[in-house]
This record gives structure tokens, sequence and C-alpha cells, in this order.
């Protein structure tokens, strides 16, 4: 029968919380580390690292999320892998992620001034070296604020993972929604779950925003 | 002569796309010699010394670096790279790094020098640059005179057997060029290699072994400064002479 919205089903949307959470940190963490290399490949002075760094970026900024997802949920399945959401989702939205980032970051590495490269080389400091040293921890501190606003919108875009079968909070939603037919506040309550994880991670990228420009004006 | 001259370059031709920068470019610098080259803006002087660590590639010609042809390969670039010091107009410090940072990381990274070697080098060479007190100071603490005497110290610091300098003294406030000044010619009186890009013609005067004007990517004229100032050969040299020294 019918229930009302209650302790019970705020209860169970709040548990697929820590969904959400697990597979925004996954595709996070994994599209940090991916993101990383397509950025040095991208901005590579190697012709065959930087053309599949610009073809990855384009592929999945020219397509929209949920068609990534579907093909690497259907993807998988062809090349014999059982069907799981969760790795699906894992898989797609880490991809995603090392693209996005990748593309940030170059942006953020090419936006180190063209004279820190020529020091460095003029050094001799060969090409690990001048990354770790000089490049990156540069680059690293422009690249803060768009990074974290890139995490929003990880975070709100995990809610397509719905659409697969991925229990996070908006499917968790519209389970409670099909028990209890009260949408608006079923769905009200899922926005301001991600209203909650989202406003101090935009707080958090505005101030490091400021910040950066303070000290670029200093 | 009879050494080997620490830098050789033979017929080297640059072009960036359709636009000749270089032409036939063919100049020694041997060891102990201090070169001053100067002439218009655009005529391609900062593009010669660039060549010299391949910060820019050429398209035809040869260039030799300390025995070592230039035109060999990535390892050889960067074995140049590390005899070569570089001075530049926009001193180009690593803003993240303290300047004793600045000084220490080429010595440890490239030739492996422990941190205390490295620090104690370091701070001869601020010493000598006449800033130790500046040791733990960011690049955007100090002044520009400041900044680029720490530039010269960073160059230092990996002994390099050549210094260029490209500028050094036109991004700074007038009252600072002397002490950068000061601190090349203490440099160079101690027997430095250096090939200088500059417009400071006293500086030419009193330091410069030979002079080199350029124009339109070429040499036009070599003199030794005596020479060079009271009585250039070429109508060139005369005319951007006479601008120059008003
Ligand atoms: N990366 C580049 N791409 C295209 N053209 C360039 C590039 N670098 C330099 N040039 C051109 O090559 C010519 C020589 O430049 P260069 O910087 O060597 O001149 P310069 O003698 O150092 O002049 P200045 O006194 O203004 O520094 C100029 O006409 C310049 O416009
Ligand atoms: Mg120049």
């Amino acid at each position: 029968m019918f229930r009302t919205f209650g302790f019970e089903e705020f209860w169970f949307i709040l548990l697929a919380l820590r969904w959400t959470i697990a597979l925004t940190a996954i595709a996070f963490a994994g599209g940090m580390v991916g993101g990383l290399v397509v950025a040095l490949a991208r901005t590579s002075a190697l012709p065959m690292l930087r053309y599949p760094a610009v073809a990855l970026i384009r592929v999945f900024q020219g397509t929209p999320l949920l068609m990534q997802l579907f093909l690497v949920f259907f993807g998988l399945n062809l090349f014999g892998f059982k069907i799981d959401p969760w790795f699906a989702a894992a898989a797609a939205f880490t991809l995603h992620a090392s693209a996005f980032l990748g593309e940030i970051w170059r942006g953020c590495i090419e936006a180190v001034p063209r004279g820190q490269f020529e020091a460095s080389w003029a050094l001799g400091l060969g090409y690990k070296d001048r990354n770790v040293s000089v490049i990156l921890p540069q680059a690293a501190r422009i690249a803060v604020a768009p990074t974290v606003g890139f995490l929003v919108q990880l975070l709100k875009g995990t809610s397509l993972a719905s659409i697969i079968g991925f229990i996070e909070i908006t499917r968790a939603g519209q389970v409670v929604n099909n028990m209890t037919f009260q949408p608006m506040v079923v769905f009200s309550v899922v926005a301001a779950m991600y209203f909650a994880l989202c406003w101090p991670l935009s707080l958090f990228a505005k101030r490091m925003e400021r910040q950066f420009s303070k000290a670029l004006a200093r | 002569m009879t050494a080997d001259p620490i830098v050789r370059m033979v017929n080297v031709e640059k072009w960036f796309g359709e636009f000749q920068a270089l032409r036939n470019i063919s100049l020694d610098v041997h060891k102990g010699e201090k070169i001053v080259l100067c002439g218009p803006s655009g005529s391609g002087k900062s593009t010669l010394i660039r060549c010299i660590n391949q910060l820019e590639k050429i398209e035809q010609g040869k260039i030799r670096v300390n025995g070592i042809e230039l035109t060999e390969g990535k390892q050889n670039v960067e074995t140049i790279r590390q005899e070569v010091g570089m001075v530049f107009q926009q001193f180009n410090l690593f803003p993240h790094l303290t300047v004793l940072e600045n000084c220490m990381l080429a010595p440890t990274k490239v030739r492996k020098a422990s941190k205390a070697d490295a620090a104690a080098t370091a701070m001869r060479f601020l010493e000598r640059v006449k800033i130790p007190e500046q040791a733990e100071k960011y690049p955007a603490q100090l002044s520009g005179g400041q900044q680029q005497r720490v530039a010269i110290a960073r160059a230092l610091c990996m002994s390099p057997k050549i210094m260029l300098f490209d500028e050094p003294t036109s991004a700074l406030d007038p009252e600072m060029v002397n002490e950068v000044l000061d601190t090349m010619t203490d440099l160079a009186q101690e027997g430095m290699t250096m090939v200088v890009v500059t417009h400071e013609m006293g500086f030419a005067r009193k330091v410069a072994d030979r002079v080199i004007f350029m124009d339109r990517g070429e040499i036009v004229e070599t003199a030794d400064p005596e020479t060079f100032f009271t009585s250039p050969q070429q109508e060139r040299t005369k005319t951007f002479l006479g601008q120059v020294m008003h």
C-alpha cells in the first residue's frame, strides 16, 4: 500500500547518499590520475601523444554524459563483461573526469608563463624535474578553483547513473516516490542533499579563486 | 687563439615561418671572451643567443658548444644547457621557490649535488652578487635589481662555461641598472666568457672585447669597442650609433 514520506523514507535516501559520494570520489580520484596523464600528453611536444589526447577530449566534450554512460555500460557487455552498474558507472565517470580534468589542467599548464619553461630549459632541467619542481606546482595553484568547480559538476552528474540502475540518491528518490507518490516532497529532499554537498564546495572554489587573483595582483 | 672556441656558429640560418630571423651567421666565442651584441629592435639579437642553448632551433648551419655538436639530438641539448647559463630580461625566477631554492634547484636535480653542497654553493654566489641576506625570501619580495642578481647567481650555481645575457637591464627601473651592470662587470673581470645583448653602451665600452652590430638578421659589423664607437665602417652601424648615442 501507499506509504507517507516519513523518517524511514528519509533514512533510505540518506543511506543512498554514500553511493553518490563513493561514485563521485572514485571518479574524481581516477580522473585526477587520468587527467594528469591527459594534460601532460595534451601539452607534450610529441604529436603522437598530443593527438590521441586531443581526440579523447573532443569526444568527451562533444557527447552527452548520458551517452558516455550508455556506451560504457553496453560496451562492457559487448566485450564479454557481466553487466554491473557499479563497474560501468565507475568506469564511465572516471573516463569522463579524466577527459575534462585533462582539458582544464592543460589550460592551467599553458597559463604558466613561457619564461618559466625557458628558465627551466636554460638550466638543463629534464622533463620530470621541470614538471615536478617548476611547472606543475605553479599550474596547481591556478587549477584549484576550476577543479573544485568540476567536482561539483561531477557530483551532480552522478544522478545520471540512476538510469543504468545504479542506486544513488536520485534512484533512491525514484524508489521512494513510487511508494509514496509525493514527488515534490521526495525530490525536494533529494535536491536539498545535493545542495548540501555542492554549496560548500562552490564556496570553497570561489574563495580559492579570489585568493588566486589576489596572489596575482601582488 | 689556439684553444677550441666555446661557441662556434657556422653559417646559421633561422626562420620563423616565412620570416628569416638569422642570415648566414658565423661567430666564434673564445674562452674568457666578452662579446656585446647590439642592433635595432627585431634585428635578431635575442634569436642569436637563444640558438646557442637551443631555446630556438636552427634551420641550417652548425653550432658547436664546448666541443659538442648542438644539432645532434636531445641528449646533447640537455648536456649543453647545463654548461650554458642564461639571464633573461624578465628575470624568470621561480616564484613559488625562495631565492635559495631557486639557486639550489638545478644543481641538486641536474648535477645531483647534495642539499648541503648546493646550499653552500648557492650562498657563495648570493654573496658574490651581494644579497646573501635575501636567501629566504621569495622573488616577489625583492626589487627588480635584486631579482636580476638572483637570476645571475642561479645561473652561476651550475658553474657554466659561458653566460648569455638577453637585455638584463631593460626591464629595470633606472636606479637599479647599475647594481646589475656592476655585478656583470665583476663577473667579466673574473674571466667568465660572456655574450651580452644590451643597449648599455657604457658597459660595452668598458667590458667588451668585441662589439657586434646586427641588423635584419645579419652580423653587419664586428670590432673592438674602441674602433666600433669611434670609427665604425658600415653606414648602418653609423646610423644606429647616431640614434643610441644621441
Ligand atoms: N617566436 C617567434 N615567432 C615569429 N617571429 C619571431 C619569433 N621570435 C622572434 N621573431 C621575429 O624575429 C625577429 C628577431 O627577433 P629578436 O627577438 O631576435 O629581435 P631582437 O634583436 O632581440 O629585438 P629586441 O631588441 O626587440 O629584443 C623579429 O622580427 C621578431 O618579430
Ligand atoms: Mg630581444
